[in-house]
């Protein structure tokens, strides 16, 4: 089974050489710190920065450079800064190649919930409802369940939606899976997890194949 | 000669804002926010106001202050989720909350400054978002309408200006400051520093003056940092 970490480690596995990645908060944050020494990627965030590097020296930060996370970042050579539309038309306009992100439900037909829970929690979906309606590429980091261990992944999400059909790859804590053709994939199996794991905590339509490979991390 | 927008301070500048007026604020979370402007409107006591900006504050700063007074009617947001005095004000139905996608409220500033009434945009669509709004299917992928926001006033928050008004931002404090300038029937500008004419490149501006009518230079920025997040020294 991966932690957090594990889950980053594998979706650094996707970066390629030259893309520019949007992360969203939590488990996509940390990718960051996992890409691979011979590829050269930029990072987007989304208030309004090309080009972020990591966490600034104690001691260093800048009240006025933060990731969209409202977190105290630093700007690598070369970075850009820019206005809120200036940053939203580089997601809708798809010049963004790779969006990883948080979710709470994904259901088999690739739609996504993030950002409400009706009459419980409602902190709003930010930047994630332009990034999921645009982004071609759009890997989902998430637990496989939640934590009262109710699988996140549905035939159809409960929660309101953030985006329609368009999560095509998720990573969690027991699998790599793939969406299409209105079912999950299993791709891959996480270190130690079984296939009967993975089967007993999805929810929605899984298709299994006759050989899943264990993760490479 | 410049036209002079120079406001002696921000008792000046915000003269002319009353209850129930529509305002878009800069800033994204704690970062680039009017911060003078905000005290100001706390001391007015302005209520029944509609507040646009992408989030709204903490508890105990930022748009959370006017939170607090209950100055606000509805806020029109992406983000509200540092904020627990403003989601149990939303829950408890006291504020009104028009929850939009971030790249949209950006873009509809932007629209409302730009003379472009409204646009096709895919964000939202399928979702609570979209319903009840036009939608239109363009290169086989459906998008729906969202329609521009002015403001009777923008707030916005500059690193440095002149009398003119130019602005010039610092990294990400610029975020929704230039599309809100641009939206304001009246656009307020607070700086850092206001520096003399001529001194500022105006191959380096980043909102002409033109979107600007009032401009002071600030004081006592605290200039809070929500997430603190360091390494430490090697």
């Amino acid at each position: 089974m991966l932690d957090k970490i594990g889950i980053a480690k594998r979706i650094a596995q996707e970066l390629q050489n030259g893309y520019y990645v949007n992360l969203g908060i939590g488990i996509p944050t940390l990718v960051a710190n996992y890409v691979p020494d011979n590829i050269e990627v930029e990072f987007q965030s989304e208030n309004g920065v090309l080009g972020m590097g990591p966490f600034p020296f104690d001691g260093e930060e800048n009240a006025d450079l933060i990731n969209a996370g409202k977190q105290t970042i630093t700007a690598m050579p070369g970075a850009a800064f820019f206005d809120s539309a200036t940053s939203f038309a580089m997601i809708r306009g798809q010049h963004v190649q790779l969006t990883v992100l948080g979710a709470m439900e994904v259901s088999q037909n690739g739609d996504i919930a993030n950002w409400k829970i009706p009459g419980r929690m409602v902190k709003g979906m930010g930047g994630a409802m332009d990034l999921v309606a645009s982004a071609e590429n759009i890997i989902v980091a998430m637990m496989h369940t939640n934590k009262a261990g109710e699988s996140k992944l549905l035939t159809d999400c409960s929660l309101p939606l953030t985006g329609v059909a368009c999560v095509k790859k998720i990573v969690t804590n027991l699998a790599t899976l793939e969406i299409h053709g209105g079912a999950f994939h299993l791709v891959e199996r996480a270190p130690g997890v079984s296939v009967d794991e993975i089967v007993n905590a999805t929810a929605g339509k899984l298709i299994v194949p006759p050989l899943v490979p264990e993760m490479q991390l | 000669m410049a036209i002079n927008k120079v406001v002696a301070d921000v008792q000046e500048a915000c003269q002319g804002i009353q209850s129930g007026m529509t305002l878009m604020l800069g800033g994204f979370g704690l970062c680039g926010i009017p911060e003078n402007s905000i005290a100001r409107l706390v001391e007015l006591g302005v209520t029944d106001l509609t507040c646009i900006s992408n989030n709204a504050g903490v508890d105990d700063f930022g748009l959370g202050l006017l939170l607090q007074g209950k100055q606000i009617k509805k806020m029109i947001s992406s983000y509200v989720g540092e904020n627990d005095e403003f989601e149990r004000q939303m829950l408890s139905g006291e504020l009104d909350v028009d929850l939009i996608p971030q790249g949209s409220l950006a873009e509809r500033c932007r629209a409302g400054g730009a003379g472009i009434p409204a646009f096709f945009t895919p964000a939202g669509y399928g979702t609570e978002v979209g319903e009840g709004k036009e939608v239109r299917v363009f290169n086989g992928k459906p998008h729906i309408l969202e329609s521009a926001l002015t403001a009777d006033f923008a707030i916005v928050k500059a690193w440095k200006g002149d009398a003119a008004g130019n602005l010039v931002f610092q990294a990400t404090a610029r975020n929704f400051n230039p599309m809100m300038a641009m939206a304001g029937k009246i656009t307020i500008a607070e700086v850092e520093e206001l520096v003399p004419l001529g001194e500022l490149d105006p191959n380096q501006i980043h909102t002409p003056g033109i979107f600007v009518q009032r401009i002071f230079q600030g004081k006592d920025y605290q200039k809070r940092i929500e997430q603190k997040t360091v390494r430490p020294k090697a």
